[in-house]
């Protein structure tokens, strides 16, 4: 088997007295495409979340467990929780372009990682938003407020801001669930193309998306994992009973 | 209760409500037309430029000139923003984004009831604590000389009493920016602060000056407190540890003795008029932008 | 990096000392006014109306204006009334489907709310005048009634809004006419948020000294009726405070001491009642 980039081992998360997930074991492969499936309200946001320590955010969340990001132990790292997180590029659910323009949405992490100056700037923001697919129709218009693109180009160019602080994971929380279907089917190819230098981990409960993108499957019921195994197993011989009945539309 | 009664009492009920919502939008209207109709008197006499910018104020020599009340007034107003701004920006944010809950809980009754406290009780404190300290302390760090009662005592009094309002609002304001927004900041690697500085408050500018804008209304009509404290002593005020004589505490003191000189009572409901204009112009303007940020999220 | 974490610290420090202001703030004018009044605080201010040379610091109390405070805020508290729940009633069942309209008076009540107490006292002060009645607790009412008017409304509209849609809905299913919609549903519903409206109005009523300074007069005796003139509380601070006799001015840190505890006890309740609003809710 491949390379193993991330492994979750015997994650346990509470929100106050609830228990949002129990045990989980996940191992997600280097530059593959990773889907975590199952009905919404099922821990997949949460454990996105966790994964790049969003969830600290929330004061009132109790963690255990570990999370190995190339066998550095995130949870209970030294390190600056900053440079953490840009390891990992995150794509929400809608697209949440910065109140500024297009090309200092994608300086922005760029800046903070010190790197000053538009001159110095320029061949950046211009290489992830062709990475992103959307230079050609922002190009002359760089300085327009982001906002004023359409919802399926501010998620692109959230893909290119996440894409410029270079990543070695994009984290992709439902990515395509508020676009048009041309937009998301941008979106998903795009996915096939980064897969060669990204590792990607997509959440998802749309089965389709998973059977057109993934690699890898895991699926979560619950705040448990059921079951994970490459694509073709896990659509084609589900081991287990809860998968079968997911499968075939039995509860959503 | 048959039918007819219960429909008969609704339909009563329902006149009785009409005549209320009627009265009460008209109400703004009835309040300037009677300030404006009582100044007429004094607009017929002096030229409006005159009224606004001359500082020769001998009202029984039918000399009106409201020039240093409108500084005084600007001064105390700035003061009290300026002194406040900095407390209630960093109050706002940290009890947004950095307290827990707890902190909230524990605040939530400390900010009432500063908010609640009545604008006397302050001004007794400012008499107390805030006039003294001015005048032997504050001034003379400063190199003046001064008994205390100044303008800088009012806006101090003022900041004081401005911290609840605002704070309020700017919490308010802060709790619509979206949490998408700092988690797509944060996992570019931004810190907290970074992403307050770059994308909250970038977000939330337009609110945050609104705010302060309906501070500045607020602080522009404040009467009593700052009257206690001021001085009121007629004349451009050349520092601001002189004293002052802003334009609420004209009204409120000479209110009154007045009656006998129509064209003094003209003068004064003129100053009313005035300050209404002032601050329901800002609060309109505050108002409306705040209602289109909130329409947008 | 360490500039950086440098700012984060200096910030961190400031929002910290900012908070912590609110509660010195807060401290330093209740303790100053504690300290400054508590010693001259005696039976005898609570009990007793001004005497003979009380001005002058012989014998006698505030209670004419403890009382005249309670007379006028409560007599504002019912006009007021008056036209606050009619009004947010309609705002939320008669006019429910028309939301611009809603809108458009929620805006002028919201003007109304900033308009600065002085400017009320002066167009009560007119009004006074046009009406023909002299300075008296009426006119004092009818003044403090306008003023604190939006107050109520916006802390009714409030909890009014937050009925669920559905809850009106059964009751006019079931036949109820709109004023039994009002006051057998929505009035029963949001009676603790009611009563914290009304409080709220009434400490801003009962502290407030620039609406009723033109309008109210100044008297050393209890009120016995509407048209006589009454002290009030903080109007007896301001005036004794005007004083160049120590002894007066004395009498007017107690006299705050008193408007103080009131106001503390009004928040205090506010508090409780709306800790209670919610609990029940959720």
């Amino acid at each position: 088997m491949e390379d193993t980039k991330i492994s979750i081992q015997n994650l346990n998360l509470w929100f106050g007295k609830l228990k949002i997930l129990n045990e989980i074991n996940i191992e997600i492969p280097e530059k593959k495409v990773t889907v975590i499936l199952g009905p919404s309200g099922c821990g997949k946001t949460t454990l996105m979340r966790t994964m790049n320590r969003l969830v600290d955010l929330q004061g009132n969340a109790k963690i255990s467990g570990k999370i190995m990001l190339d066998g550095e132990d995130i949870l209970n790292t030294k390190r600056d929780i900053t440079l953490v997180r840009q390891k990992m590029g995150l794509l929400s659910q809608r697209p949440t372009t910065l109140p500024m323009s297009i090309f200092n949405n994608v300086a922005y992490g760029l800046r903070l990682k010190g790197i000053r100056g538009r001159k110095k700037l320029w061949p950046h923001v211009e290489k992830h938003l062709i990475e992103a697919n959307l230079w050609d129709e922002v190009k002359d218009r760089l300085n327009d407020p982001a906002s004023r693109l359409s919802i399926g180009q501010q998620q692109r160019l959230c893909l290119a801001r996440g894409l410029a602080v270079s990543p070695e994971i994009i984290l992709a929380d439902e990515p395509t669930s508020s676009l048009d279907p041309i937009s998301a089917s941008v979106i998903e190819n795009q996915f096939f193309k980064l897969k060669e230098n990204y590792t990607i981990v997509l959440v998802t409960h749309i089965m389709r998306q998973a059977k057109r993108i993934a690699d890898y499957v895991v699926f979560m019921y619950l705040g448990d994992v059921i079951e994970q195994a490459p694509v073709d197993e896990f659509f084609n011989n589900p081991q287990h009973k809860m998968t079968r009945e997911y499968l075939r539309g039995a509860f959503y | 209760m048959n039918y007819k009664t219960r429909k008969l009492k609704d339909q009563l009920v329902s006149l009785w409500i009409r005549f209320m919502v009627l009265l009460v939008v008209a109400l703004p209207l009835i309040i300037a037309f009677s300030l404006l109709y009582k100044s007429w008197l004094i607009l017929g006499h002096s030229s409006l430029s005159e009224l606004l910018f001359s500082s020769v104020w001998r009202p029984l020599a039918g000399e009106f000139g409201f020039f240093p009340f409108i500084v005084s007034s600007v001064w105390v107003t700035f003061i009290g923003l300026i002194l406040t701004t900095p407390i209630c920006l960093f109050s706002a944010i940290f009890l947004t984004y950095y307290g827990s809950r707890h902190l909230l809980r524990f605040m939530q009754p400390v900010i009432d009831i500063l908010a609640g406290i009545p604008s006397v009780i302050y001004g007794v404190w400012g008499i107390l604590v805030i006039v003294p300290a001015i005048g032997k302390y504050l001034a003379p760090m400063f190199g003046y000389e001064s008994s205390g009662f100044s303008i800088m005592a009012g806006g101090i009094v003022l900041s004081v009493m401005l911290i609840p309002f605002i704070l309020n609002i700017l919490i308010e304001i802060f709790r619509t920016v979206h949490q998408d927004l700092f988690d797509a900041s944060l996992s570019l690697g931004a810190s907290k602060w970074q992403t307050i500085k770059h994308v909250v408050l970038r977000k939330s500018f337009a609110g945050i000056v609104s705010a302060f804008g309906l501070g500045l209304s607020r602080a522009f009509g404040e009467t009593i407190a700052v009257l206690m404290v001021v001085g009121n002593v007629v004349g451009v005020p050349e520092n601001l540890f002189q004293p002052g004589y802003p334009l609420p505490a004209l009204i409120a003191n000479n209110y009154g003795e007045m009656l006998s000189i129509p064209m003094f009572d003209s003068a004064l409901m003129f100053a009313a008029l005035l300050l209404m204009v002032v601050v329901v112009v800002f609060n309109i303007i505050s108002r409306r932008t705040i209602i289109y940020l909130e329409s947008k999220h | 990096m360490w500039w950086r974490k440098l700012e984060e610290k200096i910030i961190y420090l400031l929002m910290v000392i900012s908070v912590a202001s609110l509660v010195i703030l807060l401290l330093a004018v209740l303790t100053s006014i504690f300290v400054k009044g508590a010693p001259y605080l005696s039976w005898e201010m609570v009990s007793q109306t001004p005497k003979g040379g009380y001005y002058f610091g012989r014998e006698g109390g505030v209670l004419n204006a403890i009382v005249g405070s309670l007379y006028l805020s409560l007599g504002a508290i019912l006009l007021s009334l008056a036209f606050s729940l009619p009004l947010s009633l309609a705002m939320n069942i008669h006019l429910r489907a028309r939301p611009k309209i809603v809108n458009r008076i929620r805006f002028v009540l919201d003007i109304l709310w900033g308009i600065p107490s002085i400017v009320y006292g002066a167009f009560g002060f007119t009004l006074m005048i046009y009406l023909g009645i002299k300075a008296s607790l009426l006119a004092g009412i009818i003044t403090v009634g306008i003023f604190i008017m939006p107050i109520m409304v916006r802390g009714m509209d409030e909890v009014m809004k937050n009925v669920p849609v559905s809850l009106i809905e059964s009751a006019f299913s079931l036949g109820s006419t709109r004023m039994e919609v009002a006051f057998k549903v929505m009035v029963r519903q949001t009676i603790p948020g009611i009563a914290t409206a009304i409080l709220l109005a009434f400490g801003r009523g009962i502290g407030d000294v620039a609406s009723v300074l033109f309008t109210t007069g100044y008297t050393d005796n209890v009120p016995t009726s509407l048209t006589q003139q009454t002290a009030t509380l903080p109007l007896a601070v301001f005036f004794q405070l005007g004083s160049p006799i120590p002894e007066v001015q004395n009498r007017a840190y107690a006299s705050a001491l008193i408007l103080t505890v009131i106001i503390l006890v009004i928040s205090i309740a506010v508090r409780f009642l709306s800790n209670k609003y919610y609990s029940n809710r959720h």
